[in-house]
């Protein structure tokens, strides 16, 4: 796969990365990622002082399923629907079939009676790497200026 | 105007809590005098964030800005996080080191004491214009809080009455912050959750072992907390303060099938995590505790919930509205693996927390299903009525009856009752 395809197919993961998560579908969300994968969600006050504390992290894929079961089955959540706005994706290849991607985003969260609130705004910084001409994320860090959490953060943003 | 004391009060034994204390603008208001201004110990930091001479963290003590600083003489001080001269905040960073607090609006400085130092252009210009030649610097000095601290945990008060740090936390408190602050700690990180709540409905919500199993599915479905462990609750004297713990592996599933049976959320014991790791408890303590929260009267709650260790500190932002400030730590001593481990186990709580994420929906749905329902009155009687005394047992709900006794104390309902 030539450089600029790759390229493309980054862009394109990216953007199948909100769209599932805004139509709920989290099983299928899952299988963006390699399964020794690194998720988290970073408050931007901790990452400014140096400290390692999550606000939410998996460290491979097993630990997003348990998530995503834990929310189906267990958790009891504000219920929403979340819309992600995603902004121009910074691209760099590292090396063949390893890539680096920045973009900011923001995430709108919807109640059952139609109001809408802004919920987070931050940037994922990714390392993407292609399997089998397929690309998926290795580490899907999101850094989250909006780190006063309104309610609770139960869907993945 | 409804004072608390204006409030309906039907049982003396605070089984029945009137709705209007947790709405009510103006008993809000008398709330941040009669207690964040009155005779209580609010929680502030951990030394551990200020190690050194001049570091300083800014925090809220129910709605009053508050600036906390290490002196050069290694104590430290407390301040309303405002300058004398026009009220400006003096420090906006959440976090730093200074050498001095100079206000950004017209450069007035003050030391690590809270004490002025120095004004621009105080004797004016060619002799015209500055401070008058009566103005004694010396005189002026930021409103300062009475510090103390236990182990390691700073607490602030406002007024000269407060009894002792030491009487105020009792045996029991201090005996538990003795367990968990054994050794030096390490800071891990931060986390903020805003809820659209009263912060008094956050301090009933963790007197409350009665909830855990029922809210927190999670807990019930992978065995973390069950109604069926052995725990109990312990308070102090004054029932202000309270400990809920519990033993982890020592619940009765076949109880517990019985007593969930009737509900809808039937627990499944089919769940299993695909990956276990988080819910390890490494024992660290003398005893078999693997959870415990520990709620300090008004603005404070410790957690253990297995290795995982933080502290909560409960901001006020009005009568519908509140911060939990979460402070995460280990100990010096951790090695990287135990460090990761507690990451990990940070899973559990904070807002994203699999465990604790539905007590900002919980204290939501209360505040605004009982906002035309002032009169009204919520229920407490879960463990019992009457006396407020510790016990062994985790279906109980009798230490936010101790949490009201107390408040019912500081703003003055008894007194002017009695009168």
């Amino acid at each position: 796969m030539d450089a600029g395809s790759e390229r493309d197919a980054v862009v394109a993961l990216m953007i199948d990365y909100v769209h599932l998560i805004d139509e709920d579908r989290l099983e299928d969300w899952v299988e963006l990622f390699t399964d020794d994968c690194t998720y988290k969600i970073l408050s931007r006050e901790n990452v400014d002082a140096g400290y390692p504390l999550e606000l939410l992290s998996c460290h491979n894929k097993g630990m997003l399923r348990d998530r995503v079961v834990s929310l189906r089955e267990a958790n009891l959540y504000n219920l929403h629907t979340d819309k992600h706005v995603l902004g121009m994706v910074r691209t760099h290849q590292e090396s063949d079939g390893v890539w680096t991607a920045q973009a900011n985003f923001s995430v709108y969260q919807s109640t059952l009676d139609g109001e809408t609130d802004l919920f987070a705004v931050g940037t994922y910084r990714d390392r993407i790497v292609f399997n089998n001409g397929q690309p998926l994320f290795a580490e899907k860090i999101v850094v989250n200026d909006t780190f006063a959490v309104a309610r609770m953060l139960s869907t993945p943003i | 105007m409804p004072t608390a004391m204006s409030l309906e009060w039907p049982t003396d034994d605070f089984s029945r809590i009137p709705f209007a204390a947790y709405l009510d603008e103006d008993i809000y208001v008398e709330e941040q005098e009669r207690i964040f201004r009155g005779p209580v110990w609010s929680y502030l930091a951990l030394e551990a964030e200020i190690p050194n001479t001049g570091d300083f963290i800014t925090t809220y003590v129910g709605d009053t800005p508050v600036l906390v600083n290490r002196q050069r003489d290694g104590k430290v001080s407390a301040f309303v996080n405002r300058c004398m001269h026009r009220g400006s905040m003096l420090k906006r960073e959440c976090r730093g080191n200074a050498t001095m607090h100079q206000c950004l609006y017209h450069q007035w400085a003050y030391d690590l004491t809270g004490q002025l130092r120095a004004v621009p252009f105080a004797k004016g210009h060619m002799g015209r214009g500055g401070l008058p030649p009566d103005f004694d610097m010396k005189s002026v000095k930021l409103t300062s809080m009475r510090v103390d601290s236990y182990q390691g945990v700073l607490f602030g008060t406002f007024s000269d009455e407060t009894e002792s740090l030491v009487d105020y936390l009792g045996a029991n408190v201090r005996a538990e912050l003795d367990r968990v602050f054994n050794r030096p700690i390490s800071l891990l990180g931060y986390q903020r959750q805003r809820i659209l709540g009263n912060w008094k409905l956050y301090n009933d919500n963790v007197r409350d072992p009665n909830h855990g199993a029922l809210l927190h599915m999670f807990h019930a479905t992978f065995g973390l907390y069950r109604p069926t462990q052995r725990g109990g609750v312990k308070m102090d004297d004054r029932h202000r303060h309270n400990i809920s713990y519990s033993m982890m592996g020592t619940s009765d599933d076949d109880a517990d099938a019985e007593a969930f049976a009737g509900t809808q959320k039937v627990f499944d014991k089919g769940f299993r995590l695909e990956d276990p790791s988080m819910l390890q408890y490494d024992k660290e303590y003398p005893d078999d505790v693997s959870l415990t929260i520990l709620s300090i009267f008004p603005n404070m709650v410790m957690q253990q919930i297995t290795n995982s260790l933080c502290t909560r500190q409960i901001q006020t932002r009005g009568p519908g509205e509140l911060e939990l400030y979460w402070t995460y730590f280990g100990y010096e001593d951790d090695d990287e693996k135990m460090t990761q481990h507690r990451l990990n186990q940070a899973n559990l709580v904070g807002p994203g927390g699999l465990i604790s994420m539905e007590d900002g929906e919980a204290v939501e749905m209360v505040h605004r299903a009982v906002k035309r329902e002032q009169d009204e009155h919520g229920i407490v009687e879960i463990g019992g009525k009457g006396e407020i005394a510790d016990h062994d047992y985790l279906v109980t709900e009798i230490p936010i009856r101790g949490f009201w006794s107390y408040y019912y104390e500081l703003m003055g309902i008894e007194t002017e009752q009695a009168a």
